[in-house]
């Protein structure tokens, strides 16, 4: 049970749902939390390859640390995005966000 | 004992995720999120990497978590008692992440994985500073730039003009 295959399997459940999200939801913030899915079950997979490839160093864990901090920083700025057409649109539902559209 | 643990902590990661991409309410999602991100921590315990579950839990659900509560906050009537989080495109969305699911599992249980004999190992505290400061120096303080970048454009961006 506590096998490569099972962190992967769970990986992929992950990376799925989060595709679904990022499709389906309307909500802007919403989607934010399907590319958060996404981004966790990448690390994951580093961790799980890390650990299990027998290796002696430990390079997933420093790459999993910056999908960590890219993460923050997309965020940050998705959020700053989001607020931001708030302000503008008057709602976050991204089926507004047609400002560009002539 | 661990086995159980492992798949209670496996079905809590399935079930919550479940939940934060198909709740009807965008602060039950949230809420969702963390239990999520809770669980992803304990298996990266399992894995034998327990600075990186420290990281999880201190950063994302410490910070990314509360940003995202934040933002639901911020861009929705809270007077309110439930903040609607509708879904649409359910059939395409589900065709499409049920056929990536699909490919992945047989790309999975397809390849002939190198699985190496295990190697005991301390904290990794250590390890990854020695790393970080090494061998990843450079990437590591692009980052860090990368993140003050991105943290004072976000700054300046919602900012009340």
């Amino acid at each position: 049970m506590d096998s490569l295959q099972s962190y992967l399997i769970i990986a992929a459940i992950l990376f799925s749902m989060g595709i679904y999200g990022v499709i389906t939801r309307k909500n802007a913030v919403a989607i934010l939390m399907g590319i958060e899915l996404i981004l966790n079950s990448a690390n994951i997979n580093f961790i799980a390859f890390n650990r299990f490839g027998g290796m002696a160093n430990l390079d997933g864990h420093v790459f999993s640390i910056f999908v960590i901090v890219l993460a923050a920083a997309e965020a940050a700025v998705a959020l700053a995005i989001v607020i931001n057409l708030f302000k503008n649109v008057g709602s976050v539902d991204v089926d507004d966000a047609d400002l560009l559209k002539g | 004992m661990a086995e159980n643990l492992f798949l209670i902590i496996a079905a809590l990661v399935i079930a919550s995720a479940f939940w934060v991409v198909f709740s009807p309410n965008l602060i039950h999602s949230a809420v969702s999120l963390l239990f999520t991100l809770f669980s992803t921590a304990g298996l990266y315990i399992f894995l034998y990497a327990d600075f990186i579950a420290a990281t999880q839990v201190v950063i994302y659900v410490g910070g990314i978590l509360v940003l995202i509560i934040f933002g639901v906050m911020l861009t929705n009537r809270i007077d309110t008692p439930s903040i609607a989080a509708s879904s649409k495109n359910q059939f395409i969305g589900g065709m499409g992440a049920f056929s990536i699911f699909v490919i992945q599992v047989s790309v999975i249980f397809n390849t002939p994985w190198h699985i190496g004999t295990e190697q005991s190992r301390d904290s990794t505290v250590a390890s990854i500073g020695y790393l970080l400061l090494n061998e990843y120096l450079l990437p590591f303080e692009i980052i860090s730039i990368l993140l003050l970048a991105a943290l004072m454009g976000a700054a300046l961006l919602s900012r009340r003009t």
